[in-house]
């Protein structure tokens, strides 16, 4: 059984339907990528995988180990281990991002019935993760994001997603915005995450980001479908010969 | 023209009304048919343990009475902390007085009786005192007016915390009047929940230059409550600073109003006035009411306003439900948060931990 299944999802937002019969699976173990072209529903999918408001599914069903997804609201399915790495993270002012995520993991935990983690424990923790992403600790003293570069901020999702160590992870557009350096850095933060219980979907429009972070499988979406998968040779293809094909033949 | 003319006299004539401009959005004649009779004496208090981790002596006025305690005068270089307790306790059943009820049911009887107090503050030159004004509503309803003429002599600092504690159904006004000597520090921190109609009101003048203000306002206004923080700046001669930051808010069908008058008289010049009024409204039925004014009579001045009122953002509150908050945790942790920066500026630390504790309990629902 995979991980994450999706079947014949249709999706609209506004009343427009942007999702049009999206079926795609996800074993443990596996990063998948997905890449489209602008417009072709990269986004609205990872929002409708999170469950925001104003993302209206019609049809079709979302399942994690099993386990409907789509009856559940966002914080029920961060604590069945979703994540979304936004590709514009928020910033929250009046909130040390230390306290953000000491906040979040603690609610995930009451929500599975788990005790909450002790503040010694949980700093030691924060320390060693901020040093493998060679954050500078007192960053996380500062309100969330705010007044971060986009590669800080970036970096900060991954210093999340490594504190909250979650089952599935989606990240939406992680490169844009990042420069060499900071490229790698957050693509070793991902790597260090890769392990047979866990899987990962990554939303990239260039192949950039699959040099660093290698998928199983590569998946194209166009106008809300998945018109191809492959292996990663496709991504490379998809570099040299962009989109037009597929969206000729989706047209 | 005031609620305290109009308990003295028993003449509703005097009571502030939509007509006049500094009441408009705080109309006490529309509201109080019948003067409230003079609510009676009481003996005792409970005490309030929300105060308990402040040091020093603890003053206590009910129903316009001392309990026990004086003025306020602290001696030149003297430092102190104060905690000032007004109480307004339950009044005799049966009485008739009246407000105009929701069905329009004027002078119906509600128990509600009235007082007034006054309360002066002296503090010494190069004294520093933390003076804390608790008022406490432990009735529904009752009509209270408060009048407290403050004097902080020349480098002398007071920073005051102001908590109104009051009931659901209550009139509650409050004056302050102060005033600057050269060189002196006021900071001041109003906490508001709202009442029927509350109205809290600081005027502020400095003689001298040097003079440096802090006054800032927090209210957190559900049901039908209405909460309104004015104040008067008169900067009078030079080299004054004054910085305000109120932040509120609003939700059912509550009512915020803010006012902040700005003076800056001839002459007195490099005076920095700096105010900020921001608000969140959470409701469509909730209403939010701000009036900068500024009147500016010297050249070389720097002024500067800002005044925001808007909804909780909803990308951000979906970022913190994505990360495992539940939604309501999520609108709590973005109001704390918002509300947070007024709180930050308080430097006092156990006043700034008590107010802390007082906004969460605010944003709880916990009176």
């Amino acid at each position: 059984m995979a991980m994450l299944s999706i079947k014949n999802l249709h999706a609209s937002v506004d009343g427009t339907e942007i999702i049009r019969g999206l079926s795609l699976e996800v074993p443990a173990g596996e990063v998948h990528a997905i890449m489209g072209p602008n417009g072709a529903g990269k986004s609205t999918l990872s929002y409708v995988l999170t469950g925001r408001d104003g993302y209206e599914v019609s049809s079709g069903s979302v399942a994690l180990n099993g386990e409907d997804l789509l009856a559940l609201d966002p914080s029920e399915r961060a604590a069945k281990g979703v994540f979304l790495s936004f590709q514009y993270p928020l910033e929250i002012p009046g909130v040390p991002a230390l306290t953000f995520v000491r906040t979040a993991l603690n609610a995930q935990r009451k929500a599975r019935g788990e005790p909450e983690m002790t503040a010694p424990a949980f700093l030691k923790l924060a320390r060693e993760t901020a040093a493998g992403l060679k954050m500078d600790f007192e960053m996380l003293r500062r309100p969330l994001n705010v007044g971060f570069s986009g590669g800080e901020k970036k970096r900060m999702e991954i210093f999340q997603m490594a504190m909250l160590s979650p089952r599935f992870l989606i990240l939406d557009e992680t490169d844009s915005g990042l420069d060499i350096d900071a490229l790698r850095i957050v693509s070793e933060g991902v790597n260090a995450l890769r392990a047979p219980d866990r899987a990962m979907l990554v939303i990239t429009h260039y192949q950039r980001l699959l040099d660093y972070v290698k998928p199983d499988r590569v998946h194209v979406l166009v106008k809300g479908r998945v018109v191809a998968s492959g292996g990663p040779e496709l991504a490379l293809q998809l570099e040299k010969e962009g989109y037009d094909r597929f969206e000729k033949e989706a047209a | 023209m005031t609620l305290a003319s109009a308990l003295k006299s028993g003449d509703l004539a005097q009571l502030p009304g939509r007509r006049d401009e500094d009441w408009r959005w705080t109309d006490l004649r529309g509201l109080i048919r019948v003067v409230p009779p003079p609510s009676p004496a009481v003996e005792s208090v409970p005490a309030n343990p929300v105060l308990n981790a402040l040091k020093g002596p603890e003053y206590v006025y009910a129903n316009g009475r001392v309990l026990h305690g004086s003025d306020v005068g602290l001696a030149a270089g003297a430092e102190a902390e104060i905690v000032r307790r007004f109480v307004s306790a339950r009044g005799m059943a049966g009485m008739t007085a009246g407000m105009a009820g929701e069905e329009g049911m004027a002078g119906a009887p509600s128990g509600m009786t009235g007082h007034y107090l006054k309360a002066p503050v002296e503090v010494g030159a190069g004294a520093r005192l933390l003076l804390v004004d608790s008022f406490e509503g432990q009735t529904a309803s009752y009509a209270a007016s408060f009048h407290s003429a403050i004097r902080v002599a020349r480098g002398a600092v007071l920073e005051r915390i102001v908590l109104l504690d009051d009931g659901p159904e209550a009139v509650s006004v409050g004056l302050t009047e102060v005033e600057l000597e050269p060189g002196a520090t006021f900071r001041q921190t109003v906490l508001a929940t709202g009442a029927r109609r509350q109205r809290f009101e600081t005027r502020v003048r400095h003689h001298g230059g040097g003079a440096r203000v802090q006054l800032d306002g927090l209210y957190v206004l559900r049901d039908q409550r209405h909460s309104d923080q004015t104040t008067v700046v008169e900067h009078l001669t030079t080299d004054g600073e004054a910085a305000q930051l109120t932040k509120g808010m609003v939700q059912d069908q509550a009512r915020g109003v803010f006012q902040g008058r700005i003076v800056v008289a001839p002459g007195a010049d490099r005076t920095d006035a700096r105010m900020g009024h921001h608000a969140l409204i959470l409701s469509d039925r909730a209403e939010v009411d701000a009036k900068p004014e500024l009147e500016i009579y010297a050249d070389d001045v720097a002024c500067a306003h800002g005044n925001t009122v808007g909804a909780l953002d909803e990308d951000a509150l979906f970022y913190i439900r994505s990360r495992g908050l539940p939604e309501p945790e999520a609108r709590a942790l973005l109001v704390e948060a918002f509300l947070g920066e007024v709180l930050d500026r308080i430097e006092h630390v156990q006043a700034h931990e008590l107010a802390r504790a007082w906004t969460g309990r605010a944003l709880r629902g916990e009176g």
